[in-house]
């Protein structure tokens, strides 16, 4: 009986529910999943927030000439500005994602003036990134528009590089050869620093990687966690949160998470680096500039990443490392880059530092992977 | 699985003649033969009998008449190890067995030379492990000498004589102090095989760097990188040069091209300049404007 009861209301709740939302529909909801097929979910742009939010949802739906069309400085930039302002002139995460949600907040208004705070969340694989951009909106007769402050991304002058490539190939043994025939050797790794830390209701690891050896490796860290009687807890790997291609003595941090474990239930910890020969080339090279520490409710590493090679890279993935006075590695941290490194072109880079973890750090070290869309390094 | 299968067939064709394993009567065998040497079988008796010859891997079967030799071809049986003979006849079944071993001579070599890739100067750093098999890939399990000779184009050559235990031979041989590939050979009798050992510069020794002014910004350059021993570090070494100045820190991982690393950073006055390789720490600059 009391099922059936469950069930009625279970049925009841869900009608009511799709009624409020059919309607008073939440405009981010409605404009990032895509209902609607016209200008329906925009309301008049009676006021700033409503303009910025048309803005928003047109631009949600990729609908760039729209979006385009509504704001009021476009002769100063074509339409195809605007979209590359938006989605990068060139494949990076920002072009392979898409704007998640969004929400708009006036910072003032007047008469005939307002500006307005918005933040497009967009969601790529790797997470979701915010790109925050404090609008001004004018009021043109009735109607508020909106002045778009467009960023123009930095357009490399055609130009040869010269690069003297250096790239190592490799051959494998075959498969008909004798049992005992000589294989290429996998790359000498070492682990140079690792210890387990009890946090947020769980056990990390942190370290740090080399590679010792002469030739490029792709690198794994897999651990488990031993109890005293030597029988597993848990095994996992690092992930994301490791540089996987080493270069000869390259060295990359690792944080390795174990959740719902606590550190006294843990006696020994066994950690099975891995490397495997590959093909890799040794460029491009990207240094790091501006790094610092900020502090704050919110710290953050931040810094600007300079593509000193040729090559146009599309992603590029940062890996922090914190020491404390002693040295001692305390967290590892890492963020995307959402926009293409252009050649010699600095492009910024920010992480997320726990505040715990800063008031302790003295020194931090970044490293950075960059992904090509045409291989992989 | 070959073998296994042949025995089992062999165990069950002889359980199946317990009356004739009872009367096992007189059966000249050779106690022993080498692997694909002939060999024959003498038998008693009179009349047409089978004769079977069940070992590892192989079952021979002949139609004999009791009391005759009956011979094998050099190479009829190849396979070393313990022979069962059953003897068929009439009225009557003779057993018996023999042993084959591997020929004396080695034929072929199974060479395992580890590690392929190993930095200069390490002692005991190469090691050579060698499998003595005849010309039927039977494991030679008598003594044999099996030299071990590593040389390569620095240093002198080393050579070492190891007599094989139950078909095996070992050693262990040190890298050489310059870089460069190494030929370690393996040879028993007129058998010789050979690996090829890469060794390679190890850790960079001495790493220093210079700097300069490049417009707004500061050309570093590491002097060559060599090894303790004075081997060129190769091209595609990470070199990790990290300024540090107020309120800030700049860092590039750079490969090393022809011997050195080169790259730009921001010109701060005051800042430290680091350079490293690996674990591996190189000289500070503090960098003053002029």
């Amino acid at each position: 009986m009391s099922g059936r009861v469950l069930a009625v209301l279970l049925a009841v709740v869900t009608v009511a529910l799709i009624a409020v939302g059919t309607l008073w529909p939440v405009q981010a909801a409605l404009a990032t999943a895509g209902a609607g097929s016209g200008s329906d979910l925009l309301r008049p742009s009676s006021s700033p927030q409503a303009a910025v939010e048309n803005l928003a949802t047109e631009i949600a739906r990729q609908d760039w000439e729209k979006a385009y069309s509504s704001l009021a400085n476009k002769n100063e930039f074509t339409q195809a500005d605007f979209e590359r302002d938006l989605r990068g002139s060139y494949p990076s995460l920002r072009s392979h994602s898409s704007l998640e949600s969004f929400d708009a907040r006036p910072l003032h208004v007047s008469a005939d003036e307002g500006q307005v705070r918005l933040n497009l969340r967009w969601s790529s694989v790797v997470g979701t990134f915010l790109d925050t951009r404090n609008l001004q909106v004018t009021k043109v007769g009735e109607r508020w528009q909106v002045l778009w402050p467009i960023v123009k991304e930095p357009r490399v002058p055609p130009q040869v590089i010269a690069v003297n490539y250096l790239r190592w190939d490799v051959i494998y043994r075959g498969a008909e050869d004798d049992w005992g025939a000589q294989d290429v050797e996998a790359p000498h790794v070492r682990i140079v620093d690792m210890h387990p830390v009890d946090r947020g209701g769980g056990v990390v690891l942190l370290g740090e990687l080399l590679n010792e050896d002469v030739v490029p490796a792709f690198v794994t860290v897999k651990a488990t966690l031993l109890r005293k009687d030597g029988s597993p807890i848990a095994t996992e790997d690092s992930f994301d949160k490791i540089s996987h291609v080493l270069l000869p003595r390259q060295v990359t941090p690792f944080l390795i998470e174990f959740h719902k474990v606590a550190l006294s239930q843990v006696d020994s910890v066994h950690m099975e680096p891995s490397s495997t020969l590959i093909a890799a080339s040794a460029d491009p090279v990207i240094g790091i500039e501006d790094q610092q520490l900020n502090g704050g409710p919110q710290p953050s590493l931040s810094g600007k990443l300079r593509n000193q090679s040729g090559e146009i890279v599309n992603v590029a993935h940062v890996l922090g490392t914190f020491y404390d006075s002693n040295g001692q590695l305390i967290w590892v941290s890492d963020g995307y880059v959402d926009r293409a490194l252009l050649p010699d072109t600095p492009a910024s880079f920010t992480m997320s530092v726990p505040p715990d973890i800063a008031s302790k750090t003295k020194t931090e070290r970044a490293v950075t992977t960059a992904y090509l869309s045409n291989r992989f390094q | 699985m070959k073998s296994i299968l042949t025995l089992s067939l062999g165990t069950l064709i002889l359980a199946s003649m317990p009356l004739a394993m009872a009367q096992a009567g007189d059966l000249r065998l050779p106690k022993s033969i080498e692997a694909g040497a002939a060999f024959s079988i003498q038998s008693t008796g009179s009349g047409d009998a089978t004769l079977y010859i069940v070992g590892p891997g192989q079952v021979l079967r002949r139609s004999v008449q009791l009391g005759e030799t009956t011979s094998f071809a050099p190479g009829d049986l190849h396979n070393a190890g313990h022979y069962l003979v059953a003897l068929a006849g009439p009225s009557s079944t003779q057993t018996g067995a023999f042993d084959v071993t591997a020929a004396h001579q080695p034929a072929t070599l199974s060479f395992l030379a580890k590690p392929s890739r190993l930095p200069v100067d390490l002692h005991d750093g190469i090691s050579g492990v060698v499998y003595v098999f005849d010309a039927f890939q039977n494991l030679v399990l008598q003594p044999a000498h099996v030299s071990f000779q590593l040389s390569g184009v620095a240093g002198t050559t080393q050579t070492r004589t190891i007599l094989t235990q139950d078909g095996v031979a070992w050693t262990k041989m040190n890298s050489a102090s310059k870089e460069g590939i190494a030929q370690f050979v393996a040879r028993a009798g007129d058998v010789a095989d050979t690996r090829v050992i890469q060794q390679v510069p190890g850790d960079p020794c001495g790493l220093r760097m210079n700097a300069r002014p490049s417009g707004q910004r500061l050309a570093l350059e590491t002097e060559p990188v060599r090894d303790c021993s004075g081997n060129p570090v190769p091209d595609g070494t990470i070199v990790t040069f990290t300024e540090a100045y107020s309120g800030g820190e700049a860092t590039v991982d750079v490969p090393l091209k022809r011997g050195v690393a080169k790259t730009e950073m921001p010109a701060y006055d005051g800042a430290t300049i680091s350079v490293a390789a690996g674990v591996v720490m190189g000289n500070e600059i503090r960098w003053e404007k002029r």
